[in-house]
């Protein structure tokens, strides 16, 4: 049983006790800490900014050539904070309840109450900071409802609200730098984790422009790098994200919390061709305006104009009469699959469903949609080459978030001592299923108004020995780096790292994606295993190690996913349920939806490195507020 | 479809560099420039050769790490996209396709078609900020800001910081991308405090990192792919002459104006 | 930069208003070229401040040059420009061009050793003299034009980069630019036209 250190009291009052039983660091003594912080996106670029104000010494890593290329920029919908600007009954108590129930009730309540208190404060920090949200004629902040959401909470900048945050957060990051409280290291990959005498000391890293391997003690680390998604190959992720840092950290000791919870998100641009690298998202808010259908007949080959209305099925406005399109992600996708594996699926490869705009155009008028949709039609354009105001655009679903994570408590230290880590890297306050908009904030919740108290906290408990980078255990963790990249590059086989890559994708994407059952499961296992013993064998990465070498990066990181991919299915495999994201086909209702199976899966998974087979450790999931209740969007 | 590369390789920062010639059958309309240079790289690999080196991250135009030149320009010949965006329908079977790295001395080479572009960085770090620690804001909608302002600030600050306006240039200048950080926070309430300052740091900055000097020739907003218009670099000079008038004499100038 | 260029402009077309008068017959062109140099003084503060101008503006023409090679040691093996008009890429061309114009103008009409019949304290004869050579004419009008390319360009840059900039005056101000470049060109081309085609001397 794993204690998650939760505050006891009421739920409204518990973030306002547990900080003020927190140790304080005196402030003519936090220079004299050391804090590593690896990622810089919104959780870890605004973790290291607010860390270096404080005064402690940062120093901060990204893969990246700069700070502000972090996958966060990505983030196009917006981000929750409940302001009730709108005055449409909105509240911090009615976020913590969306949230909860939203994540079909595997999330923590005590940590979810506490994201929506600090919702209210990121949209203030980052208004000072010079964020140019939309805005009212009146001047006041403007918000959209989002992801189904029944009120108006959603705050962005045009489709652009993660490059906005995140510049918000690299600019306050780029004055530490200049101030000289935090040392950024661009281009350099965190590879291990130095865990000594039980508590994390440092890591070691990768410096991807000389390849030189060089360590970096710490009186504390704190990861904030980001989702796994790649492990499927084709995802919404940036080319880079990866997993090596919290498999690192995982194969040192801390447990990985229910690695099988992933987001699909059911508007992506098709699929076009074995060349294919990542996958475009389209912006959910098309579903408020768009009507998703497929041909009735299977193999129905016409061109969508060809088709009658009475010869198309509009199956989710059909099954679903009250939210009709705006049905949550995982069941929009679900039904997007399902209707493709009957044979219904449109475009080339028959894996795509319309998403048709006619009918709006023709309420609202071209000039409504375009201005409301225009930059994203144009994206689509640009990608398909077709005109989305003349031919339905064509959809799919796609990976796009990993609630899973490394598992930490309620102060986000995982089960290293020293080692805390936050963002999307954690298991994260979102469950079994995130809802639109909540990632940006849970990041900035985690980085400006979590873990600069939390880290204090842990540092002041706490004496620390001086150690240094020829400490032993610095010397190993350098020599198992050196290992590992020397063979990769001794391998000298046949086959490229994406090629590998790509097959481990699709392994986990007909296996471990929208829809899982015991059977795929175990032989997804068994095909990984096998994958992986001939990647070791018979990968194929030129080069050497001290220069820049891309295929080298990439190799390390996928030699991890194969590991991860693992873990992920015998995650799935154990958990013998349906839930959110996590769909098992023995485990549904009569007509389709996910049966969760409170009784015996109200738990969090954190999984353990034992060197053999994961360990399975619970941490049970108790609801004092919200009280679990079959979802329903009939 | 056929394509024939032209690309620039280079070993590391201090090799010299020269274009090398590839072909490739294995393309396809539908791709993006950068999956082109996917297939070429897998089809190098195979025969042993070298991949190219090219930075990218996102692949959907927002991230800012993706960006060579294309037969002279950069970003290629579609206005308003960067190179990930870039599909091949573009070009015609039998192309020939020149790729060079952005030049400019602030920009080294680092690899192939990987420029260094951490002058960028310095850039920000010498005053495009709002100086607010974290828990010290006010409300929100405590400061109404006029929907134009707010509009015109998103314009600025649409920047993706790739660099293409350096390397269209003929001055190899930053202005453009120095500009539109200054308009971005220059336009709005929270940015005012530190106004001048910013401006005077930031064009001291980018002058120290070896850029050129603009004059004004507009080849950087021609090729920006998120369009910033030439006006943020007016709006620098504006806010730089105004802030050094104030300041003049002192050498509040570098110090902490 | 801006600065000089803006000084150089404003005496430019004071130069083109003198110059006109010649329209208007000897009598009148040569007493403004008198009233001109009736104040010593004023007239050297005036050529000192122009050829200060002038050294301050080719001084940092130069200083842009080696900044731009500097900025950019290693081109492009191919290079193609999108937006850039032919004036702003001729900038390094006209203006020494014009440098080399002004000398010889100055040889020409004011010292008098321009190769052309040269009179003191007759500035028109001068004039009239001088355009009547079609080489001299020839050379003029060609000078003329890459001035009124440099300023073309050069108008609107100095404008910009003194700040100026607006979504809807900005287009504003380059048409200014060449316009005001236009008639420049126009402006001063009408004379030794009207020399050449011997208009201005039956004009008495
Ligand atoms: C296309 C897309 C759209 C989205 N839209 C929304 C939205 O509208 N609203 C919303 O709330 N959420 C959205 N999300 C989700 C959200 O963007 C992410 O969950 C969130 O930004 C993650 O932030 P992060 O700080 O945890 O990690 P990231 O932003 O992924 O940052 C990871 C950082 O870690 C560094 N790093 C990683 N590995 C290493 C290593 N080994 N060594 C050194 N450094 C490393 C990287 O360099 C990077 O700086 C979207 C996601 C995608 C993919
Ligand atoms: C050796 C001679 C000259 C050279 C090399 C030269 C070069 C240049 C260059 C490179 C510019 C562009 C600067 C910019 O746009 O910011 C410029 C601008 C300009 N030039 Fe010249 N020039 C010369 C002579 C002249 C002369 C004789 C005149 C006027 C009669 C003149 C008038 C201008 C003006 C008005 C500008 C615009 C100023 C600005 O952009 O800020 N130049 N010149
Ligand atoms: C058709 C065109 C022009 C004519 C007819 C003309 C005529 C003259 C004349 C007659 C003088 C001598 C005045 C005197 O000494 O009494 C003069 C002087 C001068 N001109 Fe011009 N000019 C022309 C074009 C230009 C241009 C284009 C420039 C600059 C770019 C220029 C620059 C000067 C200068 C610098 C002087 C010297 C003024 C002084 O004595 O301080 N001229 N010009
Ligand atoms: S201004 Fe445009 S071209 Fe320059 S860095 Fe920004 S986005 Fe790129
Ligand atoms: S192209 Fe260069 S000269 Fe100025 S207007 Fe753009 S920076
Ligand atoms: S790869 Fe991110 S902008 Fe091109």
């Amino acid at each position: 049983m794993l204690d998650a250190k939760l505050p006891s009291g009421p739920i409204e009052k518990a973030w306002e006790k547990c900080r003020f039983e927190m140790k304080l660091v005196n402030p003519a003594n936090k220079r004299k800490y050391e804090i590593i912080v690896v990622g810089t996106g919104l959780a870890g670029g605004a973790g290291a900014a607010s860390l270096g104000e404080l005064g402690y010494n940062v120093k901060c890593f990204c893969f990246q050539d700069s700070p502000r290329r972090a996958h966060s920029i990505a983030a196009q919908g917006g981000i929750n904070a409940a302001k009730n600007y709108q005055n449409d009954g909105d509240s911090i108590y009615r976020l913590f309840y969306d949230t909860v129930k939203g994540g079909d009730f595997r999330a923590r309540e005590a940590n979810v109450y506490r994201l929506a208190e600090n919702s209210v404060k990121i949209i203030d920090q980052c208004v000072a900071q010079g964020v140019p949200f939309a805005r009212e004629y009146g001047g006041t902040l403007s918000n959209r409802s989002f992801g189904g959401a029944q009120v108006s909470r959603t705050f962005y900048a045009r489709g652009q609200t993660g490059q906005q945050l995140l510049l918000g957060a690299y600019q306050a990051l780029e004055r530490q730098i200049d101030a000289g409280t935090v040392k950024m290291y661009p281009r350099t990959e965190m590879l291990d984790l130095v865990v000594i005498d039980g508590r994390a000391r440092g890591i070691v890293t990768r410096n991807l422009v000389t390849g030189a391997i060089e360590c970096h003690v710490a009186d504390a680390v704190v990861l904030g790098t980001g989702g796994y998604g790649n492990v499927y190959y084709l995802s919404t992720n940036a080319k880079g994200s990866n997993a090596t840092a919290i498999w690192r950290a995982y194969k040192r000791g801390a447990m990985f919390g229910n690695p099988c919870f992933t987001q699909i998100h059911p508007t992506c641009i098709p699929v076009s061709g074995d060349y294919q690298s990542k996958l475009t998202l389209m912006s959910e808010s098309l579903r408020n305006d768009g009507r998703i259908w497929v041909p009735l007949q299977k193999g129905d080959k016409r061109s969508p104009d060809q088709i009658p209305e009475s010869e198309r099925d509009y199956y989710l406005e059909r099954r679903y009469p009250s939210f009709g399109n705006l049905v949550p992600r995982d069941v929009a996708s679900r039904n997007a699959k399902a209707v493709c594996d009957e044979g219904r699926g449109v475009g080339e490869h028959g894996l795509g469903v319309y998403l048709d705009f006619s009918a709006s155009i023709e309420r609202l008028g071209v000039d409504k949609i375009r201005e409301r949709y225009g930059n994203l039609f144009e994206m689509y354009e640009r990608i398909t080459d077709e005109d989305p105001y003349k031919v339905p655009m064509r959809i799919y679903p796609a990976i796009h978030y990993t609630m899973g994570g490394l598992w930490v408590d309620y102060q986000l230290m995982s089960t290293i001592p020293g080692l805390f880590v936050i963002g999307e890297a954690n298991f994260s306050d979102h469950g079994a299923n995130r809802l639109g908009a909540s990632a940006l904030m849970q990041g900035l919740s985690d980085g400006y108004f979590i873990i600069p108290y939390t880290l204090g906290n842990y540092l002041a408990s706490n004496k620390f020995e001086k150690v240094d980078a020829s400490h032993p255990e610095f010397a190993a963790a350098k020599d198992a780096v050196n290992q590992k990249t020397n063979a990769l590059l001794a391998a000298k086989g046949t086959r490229t790292v994406d090629s590998f890559h790509r097959e481990l994708g699709k392994i986990m994407w007909d296996e471990c994606g929208m829809s899982r059952n015991a059977a795929g499961l175990e032989s997804a296992i068994g095909r990984i295993r096998e994958l992986r013993e001939q990647y070791w064998r018979d990968v194929k990465v030129l080069g050497g190690n001290e220069e820049i070498n891309q295929s080298l990066e990439k190799a390390g990181r996928v030699a991890d996913f194969f590991e991860l991919g693992e873990l992920m299915c015998q995650d799935a495999l154990h958990r013998n349920e349906s839930c959110g994201g996590h769909f098992r086909e023995e485990y549904q209702t009569p007509d389709g939806e996910a049966q969760r199976d409170d009784e015996n899966f109200s738990y969090v998974a954190a999984w353990e490195y034992t060197g053999a087979e994961p360990k399975l450790n619970k941490e049970p999931l108790t609801f004092d507020y919200v009280h679990p209740s079959q979802r329903s969007y009939k | 479809m056929k394509l024939t590369f032209h690309i620039w390789r280079q070993k590391n920062r201090n090799a010299p560099g020269a274009m090398a010639r590839y072909e490739s059958s294995n393309m396809n309309p539908d791709m993006s420039m950068l999956e082109a240079l996917d297939v070429l790289n897998d089809e190098l690999i195979l025969r042993g050769e070298d991949p190219v080196t090219f930075e990218h991250d996102c692949r959907e135009g927002i991230c800012g790490s993706c960006g060579f030149v294309i037969n002279g320009v950069a970003h290629g010949p579609m206005a308003k996209t960067t190179v990930c965006q870039l599909t091949l329908r573009h070009f015609k079977d039998g192309d020939e396709l020149f790729l060079e790295p952005w030049r400019s001395r602030a920009f080294p080479v680092l690899r192939d078609l990987m420029v260094d572009r951490g002058a960028f960085d310095r850039i920000i770090a010498a005053g495009g900020y709002c100086s607010v620690p974290a828990g010290s804001a006010p409300d929100g909608n405590a400061i109404p800001v006029p929907k134009t302002d707010a509009d015109r600030a998103m314009d600025a600050a649409a920047c993706i910081g790739c660099g293409a306006c350096v390397a269209a240039c003929p001055n190899a200048s930053a202005s453009l991308f120095t500009g539109a950080k200054i308009s971005h926070l220059g336009l709005l309430p929270q940015g005012q405090p530190e106004r001048d300052s910013r401006a005077l740091k930031m064009v001291l900055q980018m002058n120290e990192e070896k850029f050129g000097q603009c004059t004004n020739m507009g080849e950087c907003e021609a090729v920006c792919p998120k369009g910033i218009s030439i006006e943020v670099i007016a709006r620098m000079n504006r806010d730089y002459l105004k802030a050094s008038w104030k300041y003049r004499g002192a050498q509040a100038v570098s110090g902490d104006a | 930069m801006a600065v000089t260029g803006a000084l150089l402009v404003g005496f430019i077309f004071a130069h083109l208003a003198g110059n006109l008068q010649i329209f208007l017959g000897p009598d009148r062109f040569n007493g403004y070229a008198h009233a001109l140099k009736s104040i010593p003084e004023l007239l050297w503060v005036a050529r000192i401040v122009l050829l200060t101008a002038v050294i301050l503006h080719i001084w940092s023409a130069l200083q842009l040059m080696v900044l731009k090679n500097e900025a950019r040691p290693i081109g492009y093996e191919r290079h193609k420009m999108q937006a850039s008009t032919y004036a702003s890429r001729t900038m390094y061309w006209s203006g020494p061009i014009l440098a080399c114009f002004i000398i010889y103008h100055l040889l020409e009409f004011t010292v008098g050793v321009g190769g052309t019949a040269f009179v003191d304290a007759d500035a028109y004869g001068n004039v009239i003299n001088g355009f009547r050579v079609p080489v001299v004419s020839l050379f003029y009008i060609l000078s003329m034009g890459l001035l009124s390319l440099h300023l073309r360009h050069g108008i609107a840059s100095a404008v910009e980069s003194l700040g100026f900039s607006h979504p809807r005056h900005t287009p504003r101000i380059k048409l200014a630019s060449a316009i005001a470049a236009a008639l420049i060109f126009f402006g001063f081309v009408s004379i030794p036209v009207a020399v050449l085609a011997g208009v201005i001397p039956s004009i008495i």
